[in-house]
């Protein structure tokens, strides 16, 4: 596993060469800041209401990666104060899905600082998310001695057919996308890294109907205090070393954790999907936007009689979708 | 000048605890802090300096001060020492650190402790009694030595004691002390005070107390058993800690909370909570009537946080909880009950559990076409998908579901041999489920259904054969649910006792006695059909014994009315 480590390590470190710099602004990055890391591709229509949730949320500087987008992400991000930009061309496949990216900027820009890898369309939400900021939460793991923060990625869908309702630049996603299935995923451990599998909710309920263990992975931790020997391994689903993985507890008790409202099924999906068909960029072959592209010609309708309607970390708390644990 | 002085232990948030500082002053009480010695110097001297303006500010000797360290014994006894050098007035002496925040306005604690101008407020109980020990050293923190952090070198810490433990070494108490404990938070008079700081042996007392374990938390609880004349076993501070011994921190949330406990001084309060420290720490309106402190509200939210970090809600599996084999505290949420061979054996038995017991009768959850919910959906609830192939792939999973997303409502479902069978290891160990097994039904599908004889044979061996695995599994000692198994002869002779226990069982509603009883098929001719089973060479032996000419088939006849007992 050291070994592992170290080669994840390596690799990101040569993969360097990809990135070349938009614009940084890393200078102004305090000692306890917070961090946010993302890599994007063509996502300029989410960046506006992103930024200003995550600012809203706490969070002090973003590093992005820019994957090559003719949208104008990258023109629209070098203009924010509190960014900093890489550009690359290179293949999303072979720097591991954009992970080795990520791994080599949080290597060189947040050792010691906690911070947040997600996606421009996952939003993060924790116990206590509308009355305690950000920093609250770390504040508090860091006096637990707690290293990582495990998260649940929670599909939210409309009411009617996916691209009934069009998104616009800067609009709350889940004014679109409320709903989401509130009891119906499946566990298992990895023995390899320790981790969770979570699979399930609507994407596995309408697309993976007769391939269930090809549904995607729902288990995220996002949030860590980061340390330049860490690394991601695949996406934010597992980490080495491998008790970062240990979010959760294994005799019973609840640890505290959150959720990743995930914004991804609206009406741009249709697009990203026979975007990403085409550049079989993504994992397994862009498997998962094949199904998507099949199944979005049919008009899919996530929505069902037992839909849950969001209202708020409480609700899914209560739902046993996260948990308080011993943050009261 | 008020008789109450503070000696605030301080080490990070240096603004918040100069805020409090004046808080304190204001009201006239003096105040002498120590800023642990990690806080550089630079830092230090500019705190001082902030400080200057106000006379009623100290600053003691600096010691460094990690968790459970001697030196914080030294810093308090420092601080003390200052406080009753500098202030002759101070009658009492209140130990506080940066993160505590007065609560109430500080006349009325100034008041409090006039009326009580004997009484020392130190929370000190002997070793046998205290429950909230770490690392289950109670008595032996005082009988052994302690020179590895137990924070930074647990190996080592753990290595030594156990190798004291080992050799039988021991420390001898010094005479005339009974070790106490309790939490490092007190408020002493000045007798006691003085008498403990200026006592002849205290060079012994604190050579001993050097290296015993957590001295803050008995240093003083043991002195000031010797000279208190009167000793409040409680602290004025409310501070509530978690399972691991870290005390609970209050956030701008728990304004509400905090105001209605009464409490003088809290602990710990975040350094950015500023609604809380701008309320507080403002004037306030005194109580009209002077309330003792009733922390109970906040003693029921943190003891619940501690039993949801510790044993977590009963059948739920989440990103956070995901327990061990053995270690669940029940793998389901809610009871609920399995029925083996009912439906085969009565028509209309979905709707009459239904009628009689009032819970959710599902079909069989757990077929191999689709899951049969109750009233012929699709999808049931917490978005639970009837789906065969997604439910196999999880079937663990897919019950503890849909028993955690109807929590409340009873849950009833059928099962059988034809049935997934990989949850059978689950279903027994599941203290929630009950299972009602009459073995060998499903030869009364077989026997009314339209296969070919020797279609029938093959696929009764098959039945006979899962059903005797799962019963094995039902019956081992691993077993924690509550099984009843009837072989079918056993059941066909008398079917109302075992269906009059498993609607006790369930017990929706109070009825005494079943006055109806679900139709039972017609089973003429079902023994001439097991005979013939044997007469082709299988052996089906489930059944119990049913014998061929056909006692049975004509006693069903009465079983179709609706059925009194007694």
């Amino acid at each position: 596993m050291r070994l592992r480590r170290k080669r994840r390590i390596l690799r990101c470190v040569r993969k360097r060469r990809d990135l070349s710099t938009v614009s940084n602004n890393t200078g102004k990055i305090k000692r306890r800041d917070s961090l946010l890391m993302s890599v994007v591709r063509n996502e300029k229509i989410r960046l506006p209401y992103f930024l200003e949730y995550y600012r809203k949320l706490g969070v002090n500087h973003f590093l992005f990666v820019d994957n090559d987008s003719d949208d104008g992400t990258a023109e629209f991000l070098a203009a924010q104060p509190d960014v900093s930009v890489w550009h690359t061309n290179a293949s999303y496949r072979r720097a591991t899905f954009g992970i080795d990216w990520s791994n080599y900027l949080l290597r060189k820009y947040a050792h010691g600082h906690w911070v947040l890898t997600v996606d421009p369309d996952e939003f993060f939400i924790y116990p206590f998310c509308d009355t305690r900021p950000l920093r609250a939460l770390t504040d508090w793991l860091d006096g637990c001695a707690v290293r990582s923060f495990g998260t649940m990625l929670l599909d939210m869908y409309p009411r009617g057919p996916v691209d009934a309702q069009v998104y616009t630049e800067g609009q709350d996603p889940f004014e679109i996308a409320r709903w989401f299935d509130s009891g119906n995923y499946m566990i298992t451990r990895n023995p390899e890294y320790g981790n969770l599998w979570i699979q399930g909710g609507p994407r596995a309920r309408v697309f993976f109907r007769d391939t269930p263990s090809k549904a995607p992975a729902l288990n995220k931790i996002p949030l860590v205090k980061w340390d330049r020997r860490y690394a991601y391994v695949s996406s934010t689903h597992s980490l080495l070393p491998r008790g970062l993985n240990q979010v959760y507890d294994e005799w019973g008790g609840e640890k505290t954790s959150g959720a990743l409202l995930h914004a991804k099924l609206i009406n741009t999906l249709g697009e990203k999907a026979r975007e990403e068909m085409g550049r079989r960029q993504h994992y397994r072959k862009s498997g998962e936007y094949q199904a998507y592209a099949q199944g979005l010609d049919e008009q899919p309708v996530f929505w069902c009689t037992w839909s849950e309607k969001y209202i708020n970390w409480r609700q899914l708390e209560i739902l046993g979708l996260m948990s308080k644990g011993n943050w009261a | 000048m008020s008789n109450l002085g503070v000696v605030m232990l301080v080490h990070t948030a240096l603004h918040r605890a100069e805020q409090v500082a004046r808080h304190w002053t204001a009201s006239g009480c003096p105040v002498v802090i120590h800023v642990d010695q990690n806080v550089s110097d630079q830092v230090f001297s500019d705190f001082v300096a902030s400080c200057d303006d106000n006379p009623l500010i100290r600053f003691s000797r600096r010691h460094k001060c990690p968790w459970g360290s001697w030196g914080l014994v030294e810093a308090s006894q420092a601080g003390a020492e200052l406080m009753l050098d500098a202030f002759p007035d101070v009658h009492h002496v209140y130990l506080s650190s940066g993160a505590c925040l007065p609560l109430r306005p500080v006349p009325e604690l100034i008041e409090y402790l006039a009326q009580r101008p004997r009484v020392d407020f130190i929370e000190s109980a002997t070793t046998a009694d205290v429950s909230w020990t770490i690392g289950g050293l109670d008595q032996e923190r005082f009988t052994l030595r302690f020179p590895f952090s137990w924070r930074r070198h647990r190996k080592l810490f753990d290595a030594y004691v156990k190798l004291q433990r080992a050799l039988g070494m021991r420390r001898s108490i010094p005479e005339g002390l009974v070790p106490h404990m309790g939490s490092q938070w007190w408020c002493l008079t000045r007798q006691t005070l003085s008498a403990i700081l200026q006592d002849p042996k205290r060079k012994v007392y604190d050579r001993y107390f050097r290296r015993v374990w957590i001295p803050d938390e008995s240093y003083f609880q043991t002195l000031a058993r010797l000279y208190s004349t009167h000793i409040e076993s409680r602290s004025l501070t409310l501070s509530k800690f978690d399972f691991q011994g870290r005390p609970h921190i209050f956030y701008d949330d728990h304004l509400q909370l905090l105001r209605r406990s009464d409490c003088f001084v809290a602990r710990k309060i975040w350094c950015n909570a500023d609604r809380l420290y701008q309320t507080f720490l403002t004037k306030q309106s005194s109580a009209v009537t002077p309330a003792e402190p009733n922390p109970g509200k906040i003693d029921r939210v943190f003891s619940k946080a501690v039993e949801r970090r510790t044993r977590g809600r009963d059948g739920l599996y989440m990103q956070s909880r995901f327990p061990r084999h053995g270690s669940e505290n029940g793998l389901t949420c809610f009871p609920y009950s399995v029925f083996q061979g009912f439906t085969e054996l009565f028509d209309d038995f979905e709707s009459w559990l239904t009628d009689t017991t009032g819970a959710r009768v599902h079909g069989h959850l757990f077929a191999p076409e689709r899951a049969q919910f109750s009233g012929g959906e699709t999808i049931s609830n917490g978005a639970l998908s009837d789906c065969a192939t997604l439910r196999d792939y999880n079937p663990t999973a897919f019950l503890s579901n849909l028993i955690w997303n109807t929590r409340g409502e009873r849950q009833c479902f059928q099962y059988g041999p034809r049935d997934t069978q990989s949850l059978n290891w689950f279903l027994a160990r599941d203290k929630n489920a009950q299972i009602s097994v009459v073995t060998g039904a499903w030869a009364i599908s077989l026997f009314r259904s339209n296969m070919s004889f020797s279609d029938i044979r093959a696929e009764a061996a098959r039945l006979q054969q899962i059903e005797t695995k799962q019963l094995e599994v039902l019956n081992s000692v691993w077993t924690k649910a509550r099984v009843r198994t009837w072989s079918l002869a056993e059941f066909v002779e008398s079917p109302m006792e075992p269906l009059q226990t498993v609607a006790d069982e369930i017990g929706m509603q109070t009825q005494t006695h079943l006055t109806t009883a679900p139709t039972m098929v017609d089973l003429s001719g079902f023994g001439q059909f097991l005979q013939n089973l044997k007469n082709q060479g299988m052996h089906p032996y489930l059944m119990g014994d049913f014998p061929a000419d056909d006692v049975f088939g004509k006693r069903t006849k009465p079983y179709h009315k609706p059925y009194l007992v007694q």
